[in-house]
């Protein structure tokens, strides 16, 4: 009996074990795809948020070239033009200049600040953006408290002339008992910031931040981060704010950090004046990105800065003498990775960048010899996380959206390019502003066409014969260049055609 | 050639984009490497679904002789190709997933509760990590039961797959 009872129990328990194996076989072949399409997702998120920054990179380029070559030569050069070329910084402008224009009526509800800035007057602006977060900024006339642009201007006066006093380079102590917590891209995600202030506490002498870089743009409340942050820094200057991507920091046994910005480049920042030179230091400085391979090639997701390898890294390390890189800029799934054999670390702030469910936010801890102690969140309306696949259909929806936009898009880009050029504003191109900004791009663009053939160009753009181009006109004639472009490529790539 | 030869030709150049694609999904510095942690999922999302011990059977092959962390494409293909060509690791048919659940609720009510699906997934076979486990838990579970209907479970899944 007994036997055959545990014999019927080993039958039993090794069906039990394959049904499990079936099951949970089954189940991970299911979870793998779904993440795999999780991947695509976010690889069709990343592609479009750095073809973006390769479109402003090339325009800036372009803007840049245009600004140093194009010479004004006839009187009717249009106002626009003229204006581009000033760079006389009016610095002397006194804040009640502009702020003097603005008036806060009466009727404001919002929270009135006083200058100079007190702690008072933070916790009213803090009071102000969480009701409005509360109420899911829903437009109660009356009741929406948002900062009026008088305050809103005071405030960006007041760190202008906290920063024009500081370096480029801030050196953050801790002493031996404090720590110091970096928080990396925000991205105008208030709701992050509120979370980390909540988890970690507000900003104060004895709980000093540092916020490294990338607090507006994309996220929905850009303003108020800003605004917040700002108001931190002018009050308490410890709390740093550096606009670069990246932040080194040493410490030493005696509890010392610093704060500069990562290079990989190795050149001094000296002068005052922006040099093309020093343009570039900023690029790189911004736009570069770690990887494993060794070496520093371009960056070509980006279209600009590079990537540097674990190489490098220890190269620029040993020679400043600093321990570790702290920097941002990537979103990272978890908050934040670690590279470069622990010398290199990504923080990410900003939880949900491209979707719900996309991404962590993180935060570091630092203290005087101790590792870095990381922190993780995430910013959800529900009280659990939706399952997986409504996640990765919410991701695999908005990513498809965000695509057909930009191909929608280009449209609009190229109506704006053709305003631009249209200096007359009269809804064409005449064939002599056409001529110089076709010489201007070939130079550019080292497209290597004569004047006889621009002349053919225009001739061949203008259709209807009337002397000069319109609009679709203009949109047929990108395609033509386009077209002449890759020929041009394609001929010298084919030496033996002959 | 054979219009047979022509046709496997066709399909194995099928299967090598295919390998390709995914492959470059996880090769985050785009220099034909994926990280070894991320074999499993390629793998699973070429439509295989091999066991925990099978994927470990497999890395043994597409490793390096020293272990970098790393698998390169070069190695990959070749093994992948032959998995394909082979048709290993075939999906579970929908039929047997439901005799698998019907196996673990040997009382025949037609559901699982919590408990019992996490006993089970986490304590037999080749245990589900605590993440798999939420995972599953949050997709299945009916909150107000706190069970898990499998036919409904599956026929929900198997939609969404498709």
């Amino acid at each position: 009996m007994g036997c055959s009872s545990s014999s019927t129990e080993n039958k039993k328990s090794e069906k039990v074990v394959k049904a499990a194996l079936v099951i949970q076989n089954w189940y991970r072949g299911y979870r793998a795809r779904l993440k795999a399409r999780q991947h695509y997702a976010l690889t069709i998120f990343q592609s479009i948020e750095y073809a973006d920054e390769q479109g402003q990179m090339q325009l800036s380029n372009f803007f840049t070239f245009m600004l140093e070559n194009f010479t004004p030569s006839r009187k009717e050069d249009p106002a626009l033009v003229s204006r581009l070329f000033e760079t006389t910084f009016q610095d002397i402008k006194d804040r009640r200049d502009y702020v003097g224009l603005i008036d806060v009526p009466d009727s404001y509800e919002g929270p009135r600040l006083e200058f100079p800035l007190t702690f008072t007057d933070i916790g009213q602006l803090l009071e102000a953006f969480k009701q409005q977060q509360a109420s899911g900024n829903r437009s109660f006339p009356g009741t929406k408290q948002i900062l009026h642009a008088h305050y809103v201007l005071g405030v960006l006066f007041e760190t202008r002339k906290l920063l024009k006093q500081m370096p480029n380079f801030t050196h953050v102590k801790t002493s031996p008992s404090k720590e110091i917590t970096v928080c990396g891209d925000l991205h105008g995600k208030l709701d992050d910031l509120f979370l980390i202030f909540y988890k970690n506490g507000l900003p104060s002498g004895n709980n000093p931040y540092v916020f490294n870089g990338d607090f507006v743009d994309r996220g929905s409340n850009s303003i108020e981060v800003l605004m917040v942050l700002l108001m931190r820094s002018v009050l308490m200057p410890p709390v740093s704010i550096n606009k670069d991507n990246a932040t080194d920091l040493k410490k030493s046994k005696m509890g010392i950090t610093l704060t500069a910005p990562g290079r990989v480049r190795s050149s001094d920042l000296s002068s005052e004046q922006l040099s093309k030179h020093e343009w570039e230091q900023i690029v790189d400085i911004l736009w570069s990105d770690p990887r494993g391979r060794k070496g520093c090639y371009p960056n070509t997701s980006r279209g600009g800065g590079c990537y540097f390898g674990p190489d490098v890294t220890s190269k620029i390390l040993n020679k400043y003498q600093l321990k570790m890189l702290i920097r941002s800029h990537e979103c990272k799934h978890d908050g934040y990775e670690i590279c470069h054999d622990g010398k290199v670390i990504t923080i990410f702030s900003a939880s949900n960048y491209y979707e719900e469910g996309s991404n962590r936010g993180a935060y570091i801890r630092l203290g005087c010899g101790m590792n870095p102690r990381f922190f993780q969140y995430r910013v959800t309306s529900s009280t659990c996380m939706s399952p997986l696949h409504h996640r990765v259909h919410a991701m695999e929806n908005s990513a498809i959206r965000i695509l057909k936009e930009r191909i929608i898009s280009r449209k609009t880009d190229l109506m704006h390019a053709f305003q631009l050029r249209d200096h007359s504003r009269s809804g064409m191109i005449s064939m002599e502003e056409f001529r110089t900004m076709w010489k201007l791009f070939r130079t550019h663009y080292s497209v290597d066409i004569d004047d006889s053939q621009v002349d053919s160009l225009a001739n061949t753009m203008d259709l209807n014969k009337d002397g000069s181009i319109d609009f679709n006109e203009f949109l047929k004639a990108f395609y033509v260049v386009h077209k002449y472009e890759k020929l041009s490529t394609s001929e010298t790539k084919s030496p033996n055609y002959k | 050639m054979t219009e047979d030869k022509i046709k496997e030709e066709l399909v194995l150049a099928d299967f090598h984009k295919k390998i390709k694609e995914a492959f470059e999904v996880f090769d985050h510095e785009s220099n034909n490497t994926v990280d070894v942690r991320e074999i499993g999922t390629i793998i699973r999302s070429l439509g295989c679904c091999p066991s925990e011990g099978e994927i470990h059977d497999l890395l043994a092959e597409v490793e390096e002789e020293e272990p970098t962390g790393y698998i390169r494409y070069e190695k990959f293909l070749p093994v992948m190709t032959k998995v394909l060509q082979e048709r290993r690791y075939r999906p579970i048919p929908e039929d047997v997933l439901l005799g698998a659940f019907e196996v673990l609720d040997s009382a025949k009510r037609g559901f699982l509760t919590k408990e019992e699906l996490v006993k089970y997934m986490t304590e037999e076979g080749e245990p589900f990590s605590q993440e798999e486990m939420e995972e599953m838990l949050s997709a299945a579970i009916d909150p107000g039961s706190n069970s898990v209907n499998y036919k409904e479970y599956i026929t929900m899944m198997v939609i969404d797959e498709n």
